[in-house]
């Protein structure tokens, strides 16, 4: 066999064992975890679901419920709203250190910085909320706070990607007269990532508003608590309106931060 | 130097100011609004009593707990949460294959000598909308369902993580599919090959490695949704630190974000080996 | 209009227009032809004289504007759809640019010519042991790319691909070929091996061969018919004794560079630039 084809019999050998790999361990997490089969292969199971889908039909539409969902979505939606606010500019304050601005910068802080955002970011929002009802107690400032840590994390570590893929001409030119690294950042650093920083944000904040629906369902507040709390008391009409309350403040958020990036790449 | 052509004595304004100004008024009267709605009290975050709580709480991050029994709990538990993404990932991957091959319009007969028929573009957008509509209702929010319909427990996990997996991977695996080539499939259709077979023989040659380094970098994010679900019962290291939280268990909360951010590493650190091999 | 038997391929007042294309610039314009079944032509005439098109209208890949086309005993414009992709079955279109995944293997790649013929279940099983190597391998042979049997299509340079797009139509047991520029990527003794192999593997089985072909005095040797086509319109159909030199410098008015450049062929070949990976994940949502 030529050295090519041998180079293949080996790709195909490592296909086969990644194959195997992967049949074996779905294999095992099926058998180990005591998944209710019955429920869905039961004779009854699909008329069981089509009863459960029914009690969601017609939405509740009494006046009082449709502003309570209201003011849960007004809150929904500034939580999601502020902390993406919060995380864009303790992004960019971190993502300083973190990144390095020119050939010559020690970063000294880089490994630090950039080990805080992995951590702020690898852990998921809902987490951080369910830690930060300690501190803040129940309600949507927890819920703010999870998103804007969260969040800070993620787009710290792009803000500090795109700083170091910025083109350092005009930061060199201000540094070589001694201007402070400071105002190096805001005269010439900054004006050359502003839109990728805006459309990062905008795009965070499409995000954050699905993470901010649900933060709610440990007490953080929002339609997320009123969908836990509805959900909880089996009360299957009050929980559709809110379903369809947070469908539609997704698909409002999806479409204003689309506009808006539409907007500024003219 | 040459003069500049002015009017004499008159600076000119900047002509950004007004809009300026205008932007700021409009963000403050935005900002006001949503400082209200979230109760944004930092301050009440160093009062007397949530001081002493988070104090305390914090002071028992250090040591971290453990003991023998509870790591070894944690093991089980951390094994839970990796089983239910996986199961998870599975049941989305069986969800996303029809879905996409459904949506693609890479396997579109009746576009081979026209623009494509009515009746496929229909099912063809169905296909994509129904992608669209399971992907966009959060894990959470299916899982919460699932448990009123089968309980406490895994099940609910795996479904939630199935469905809404399921439209995302059958939208990502459609569009990895148009991106190839469309050559090699067009001129197996245009002979007179079936679907499936243009789709194994001309489609899938040129995709195969994206779509598989997109699964696995799912799978990755699919531990991490494992953990969120364990907060509404889906069992795992979720509803070990949803437990541990609520009784302000300190030392025990550290442990279950240690191994969590350890979990999360090493998988992360597996996705990306197993993707660089594979490409 | 009631299918009649006698000719394999009807074409008759035909008019195709290009889907992109605005206005009323046809692409082909009232082509008449008639070709028997088992019989080889060339067809010839300058860029955008419509060759690939004409070829592509005969494939069922184009719907006329105007016009009947009536192939191997069927009005495929008026047969139902399961009913037209069995008759595409009969057929075999090879464009120019050889539609090969890059990654595969140039067995399976020859042996895709069959899946008309195989089931679902035995196209499947091919994939992981092929099913007929030594159809693939007397095919590669007739090309002189029997070594290359197990090679990866992209180790393969351009006019071993364009040999191994032949090789497909050799395997595939069509009874109409239609080939797109067989020679373009190929030196001229390739060339003049792919030709005869090409119409010697037509004339064994029976099959009609359709070539469009650049290289004028490559048509004038070997086929007995030459079809022309300028601006998408029928220039003459003649048996090959009778296409003077005027009548082809008439042709080629406005393009003699094409006429003279002879086994120089048409456009370069250009490999497909990969496409940029769809998704660059960088956090999970």
């Amino acid at each position: 066999m030529s050295a090519d084809a041998r180079l293949l019999a080996r790709a195909r050998c490592k296909a086969c064992w990644f194959m195997a790999a992967v049949a074996v361990l779905v294999v095992a997490s099926f058998w180990s975890l005591d998944l209710k089969w019955s429920e869905f292969l039961a004779p009854d199971a699909l008329g069981k679901m089509a009863q459960f889908l029914a009690g969601f039909f017609p939405p509740e539409t009494a006046p009082a419920f449709l502003l309570k969902t209201w003011g849960a979505l007004l809150e929904t939606l500034a939580m999601s709203a502020l902390g993406t606010l919060l995380a864009a500019l303790l992004g960019l304050a971190v993502a300083l250190p973190a990144a390095r601005t020119h050939a010559g910068d020690p970063a000294r802080l880089r490994p630090l910085a950039r080990l805080l955002l992995n951590a702020l970011r690898s852990v998921p929002e809902l987490v951080w909320a369910a830690l930060l009802l300690i501190s803040a107690g129940l309600g949507p400032f927890p819920g703010t706070l999870a998103l804007a840590l969260h969040t800070t994390g993620v787009l710290g570590r792009l803000f500090a990607e795109s700083i170091e893929n910025a083109t350092p001409g005009p930061a060199d030119a201000l540094r070589v007269r001694g201007v402070g690294e400071a105002r190096v950042f805001l005269y010439a650093t900054l004006p050359q990532v502003w839109p990728q920083v805006v459309s990062y944000t905008l795009y965070r904040w499409e995000n954050n508003i699905r993470a901010a629906a649900v933060l709610g369902v440990v007490g953080a507040g929002g339609l997320g608590q009123m969908l836990s709390y509805h959900l909880g008391l089996f009360q299957m009409r009050e929980t559709c309106t809110v379903l369809l309350g947070m469908i539609a403040l997704v698909g409002l958020v999806d479409a204003l931060s689309f506009l808006a990036r539409r907007l500024l790449e003219r | 130097m040459p003069a500049l052509a002015l009017p004499a004595g008159r600076v000119p304004r900047d002509p950004a100011w007004l809009s300026r100004v205008g932007l700021a008024v409009l963000a403050v009267v935005l900002l006001w609004p949503m400082l209200v709605w979230t109760e944004f009290k930092p301050w009440e975050l160093f009062d007397a009593r949530s001081l002493k709580s988070t104090a305390k709480f914090l002071k028992d991050f250090v040591p971290p707990r453990h003991d023998a029994e509870f790591l070894q709990l944690m093991l089980v538990q951390t094994w839970r949460t990796v089983a239910i993404a996986t199961a998870g990932l599975t049941l989305a991957f069986a969800v996303a294959v029809p879905l996409a091959l459904v949506s693609t319009a890479r396997l579109s007969i009746s576009s081979l000598s026209g623009p494509m028929a009515t009746a496929p573009y229909l099912l063809r957008q169905g296909a994509r909308w129904a992608a669209i509509v399971l992907r966009s209702i959060p894990e959470l929010v299916w899982a919460l369902l699932f448990v009123r319909v089968v309980g406490l427990g895994p099940t609910s996990g795996v479904i939630a993580i199935g469905i809404a997996y399921g439209g995302m991977l059958g939208k990502v695996y459609a569009e990895i599919l148009e991106s190839g080539d469309a050559q090699p499939t067009q001129a197996l259709l245009r002979n007179g090959a079936g679907r499936l077979q243009s789709f194994f023989y001309g489609t899938l040659p040129q995709s195969s490695t994206e779509l598989v380094s997109y699964t696995v970098y799912r799978w990755e994010c699919a531990i991490r949704s494992s953990v969120v679900l364990g907060f509404v019962g889906a069992g795992g290291l979720g509803q070990e630190l949803d437990n541990a939280s609520k009784m302000f268990a300190g030392a025990e909360v550290a442990t279950i974000l240690i191994i969590f951010m350890l979990l999360v590493a090493l998988a992360d650190r597996l996705s990306s080996w197993l993707r660089k091999e594979l490409g | 209009m009631a299918p009649t038997l006698a000719h394999h391929l009807q074409l008759d007042a035909l008019s195709v227009r290009h889907p992109a294309a605005r206005g009323a610039t046809l692409a082909l314009d009232s082509v008449n032809l008639r070709v028997a079944p088992g019989e080889v032509l060339a067809v010839i005439g300058p860029s955008g004289a419509g060759k690939t098109t004409l070829l592509q209208a005969i494939a069922c890949a184009m719907a006329p504007v105007a016009g009947h086309v009536e192939l191997m005993g069927a009005l495929p414009w008026a047969l139902p759809r399961a009913e037209l992709h069995r008759l595409r079955g009969r057929l075999f279109l090879a464009p120019q640019v050889p539609p090969l995944p890059p990654r595969q293997r140039v067995v399976t790649a020859v042996l895709a010519g069959r899946l008309p013929q195989w089931g679902l279940a035995a196209s499947l099983r091919s994939l992981f042991y092929p099913r007929d190597i030594a159809a693939a391998q007397q095919a590669l042979q007739r090309f002189d790319l029997a070594d290359k049997l197990f090679e990866r299509v992209d180790r393969l340079s351009g006019g071993e691909r364009q040999r191994v797009g032949l090789a497909r139509a050799l395997v595939s047991k069509a009874e109409l070929l239609l080939i797109d520029e067989p020679l373009s990527a190929l030196d001229p003794t390739r060339a003049a091996q792919a030709i005869a192999t090409l119409c010697d593997a037509a004339r064994d089985s029976g099959a009609t061969l359709v070539t469009t072909l650049h290289q004028v005095e490559v048509a004038r040797s070997r086929f007995a018919r030459i079809v022309a086509l300028r601006d998408g319109r029928l220039a003459f159909d003649l048996p090959a004794a009778q296409v003077s030199d005027a009548r082809l410098r008439e042709l080629y008015a406005d393009h003699e560079d094409e006429l003279t450049a002879d086994y120089a062929g048409a456009a370069p070949w250009v490999d497909a630039v990969p496409a940029d990976p769809v998704v660059q994940p960088a956090t999970c949502r």
